[in-house]
């Protein structure tokens, strides 16, 4: 079995939350206050939603489409908020840019502005990432699967999202370990283009997890 | 005793390993719980189980109580009425002494911590006689958004000395001058009240509550006031009463709220025209009664008008039953419309959803199921453990 030149090791994390004094009641403040909150707020609201998705929800992709969804009862402007896919953007302003232009655009073809009725405000968010390192390392591809199929699903978050979206490393632990440590090019490139948008973490799991079985199935025969 | 480790077999995969692994950041800190007592309340049940639970991780944790005359008792369950909404009367008198009995309290207790914890309302001003080094941070459990002015107007200024705030909702939130944090409360999976039961000793539990098992059940337990809409259930149950042969459950304490008494008579009312109607009153430690009956019902209902966050709709979602839930509070966040339950907006819209679940019954073990796994993942003391651990680590480099 193949060494890697470095040890992987498995981080996973733990979000503390916290609520800004900003909140829209329409889609109108809506877009006012994304345009003005902390680009941690945007992060929160659309990459890090992810950490907090769970499968037995609508997956709508973002914390706005899904309260334009649920509380404005605004199907048009929610279908339009979901499809737009937070790892496309280099940037967060660019991100905020697109949602922010969404909105806008929906704003000026309505003739009143959708408010909350009996539904919930909207409250902008943002939060504190503290990692925790889930030692010890893994040296080999067949302990990096016992460890992935064990892990805390934060790990999955901080290794496939943070670390593409937050972190700069837009290759993804995973697939960038696989590449530089254990020389394994192919099977790197294939992790690499998982689509971690609309889905969930756990299913991440399991997409990696078989490309891994896949592979380790194929140094046996 | 229960330990960290046995939170295991409940608790997602890996939680478990993340609150040990936190644990070697967060041990020999100091960490101070203040509250107004050690029983009744959402506050001091978690408590007595989360200090020690942080004690076995090596977190150096302690819990104390404040405490004066009965006048000083009077003005903190006034000001937290007040805090929630209620009309009161809180006279400068009376609140000087309220700070002056808390100054007392601060020279009788150890405030030298690493971080300390205030819960609610009583313990709020000792913050003035905080000790330099330690972080102070106000924990909020009740919904805040409302309060009466007066009671505000008091507690804000002693509310911005602390480093930050913790509420159980952004909802539940006022503007304030320090950084304010969200952490949902729990339930304790392995307590009481949540523990797995047999067969055997739910029908043992509940034969002397005079409770039979041989119809569905509906079971809502709350205080018998108007916030938690008893009337509403019995007004529901009546609807559904005409296609369904079941009975009604309405557990309780009857509280201190000064409309308790009425309520209460409506429902013995209700209750004698109907022997389906069972109201039972039960004390505050009642918490093997309340873990049979919800794992005796067939749906549970938390019909509340005015809530805070009501963790009585996760403690029946882990025991595997749909809930209906008023779309107040924290029910919304707890219940996922259409997949752990029903929140609803009326009677009618009660009414109407019990008849789809009796009439769908397939749906009841589905959302039962996805129930006790969205609390698993996200209402559990584990979780608020992690949470009060990396809040521990951010406050206090």
């Amino acid at each position: 079995m193949r060494r890697a030149k470095r040890p992987f090791v498995f981080t996973g994390c733990v979000e503390l939350r916290q609520t800004l004094d900003h909140r829209a009641t329409d889609e109108r403040e809506l877009l006012e206050r994304l345009e003005e909150v902390p680009a941690g707020s945007v992060f929160y609201h659309t990459h890090g939603y992810f950490l907090r998705h769970r499968p037995i929800t609508t997956a709508y992709g973002n914390d706005f489409a899904a309260w334009v969804a649920a509380h404005l009862r605004d199907q048009v402007l929610a279908e339009r908020l979901a499809v737009v896919n937070p790892f496309e953007f280099a940037t967060i302003e660019e991100l905020r840019e697109e949602l922010a232009s969404v909105i806008h655009d929906h704003l000026v073809r309505l003739s009143s502005v959708p408010r909350v009725e009996l539904g919930e405000f909207f409250y902008f968010q943002q939060s504190h990432i503290v990692e925790v390192a889930l030692g010890p390392g893994t040296e080999t591809l067949a302990e990096f699967r016992a460890g992935l199929a064990s892990v805390d699903a934060s790990a999955i978050y901080m290794h496939m999202v943070e670390a593409r979206a937050r972190l700069g490393r837009r290759a993804g632990d995973f697939a960038e370990w696989i590449r530089t440590s254990l020389d394994m090019p192919q099977l790197a490139d294939k992790i690499e283009r998982i689509d971690t948008y609309m889905t969930n973490l756990e299913r991440v799991r399991a997409r990696v997890l078989m490309l891994v079985d896949a592979a380790l199935e194929e140094a046996t025969v | 005793m229960t330990s960290v480790e046995d939170y295991r077999r409940v608790a997602p995969p890996g939680v478990v390993d993340i609150i040990l692994k936190l644990s070697e950041r967060v041990r020999g800190r100091r960490l101070l719980h203040l509250s107004a007592g050690r029983f009744g309340g959402g506050a001091a049940e978690i408590l007595h189980t989360m200090v020690p639970m942080m004690t076995e991780l090596g977190i150096d944790a302690a819990w104390e109580i404040t405490g004066g005359d009965p006048a000083f008792y009077s003005t903190a369950n006034a000001l937290q009425a007040a805090l929630r909404g209620a009309e009161r009367v809180l006279t400068d008198e009376a609140l000087d002494h309220f700070v002056e009995m808390n100054r007392i309290n601060a020279k009788k207790l150890n405030l030298d911590a690493d971080l300390v914890l205030a819960h609610d309302a009583q313990p709020a001003t000792l913050v003035q006689d905080r000790v330099a080094t330690g972080r102070w941070v106000w924990r909020c459990h009740f919904d805040c958004s409302r309060p009466q002015r007066r009671a505000w107007s008091f507690l804000r200024p002693f509310v911005n000395q602390y480093d930050a705030a913790i509420f159980s909702l952004p909802a539940f939130a006022r503007r304030l001058g320090v950084p304010k944090y969200v952490i949902y409360p729990s339930i304790d999976p392995l307590s009481e009240k949540n523990r797995e039961l047999s067969a055997r000793e739910i029908a043992a539990t509940l034969a002397p509550l005079g409770v039979p098992q041989d119809k569905p059940l509906l079971v809502q337990v709350g205080a018998f006031n108007a916030a938690d809409d008893p009337l509403g259930v019995v007004n529901a149950y009546r609807l559904v009463k005409k296609h369904y042969d079941l009975r009604l459950v309405l557990a309780g304490a009857a509280g201190a709220d000064p409309e308790s008494p009425t309520v209460l008579a409506e429902l013995r009312e209700a209750a004698q025209r109907d022997p389906d109607v069972l109201v039972r009153e039960l004390p505050p430690d009642a918490h093997l009664q309340i873990n049979a009956l919800q794992r005796a019902a067939t749906i549970v209902l938390q019909k509340s008008v005015r809530e805070s966050f009501g963790l009585g709709a996760a403690e029946a979602m882990w025991k595997g039953k749909p809930v209906i839930g008023g779309f107040v509070g924290g029910l919304p966040h707890q219940i996922v419309y259409d997949v752990t339950g029903y929140t609803v907006h009326s009677v009618e819209g009660a009414a109407f959803r019990l008849r789809h679940l009796l009439n769908n019954r397939e749906l009841i073990a589905r959302m039962g199921a996805a129930g006790r796994e969205h609390v698993r993942r996200s209402f559990l003391i584990t979780r608020h453990l992690v949470d009060y651990m990396a809040l521990l680590i951010h406050v206090v480099p």
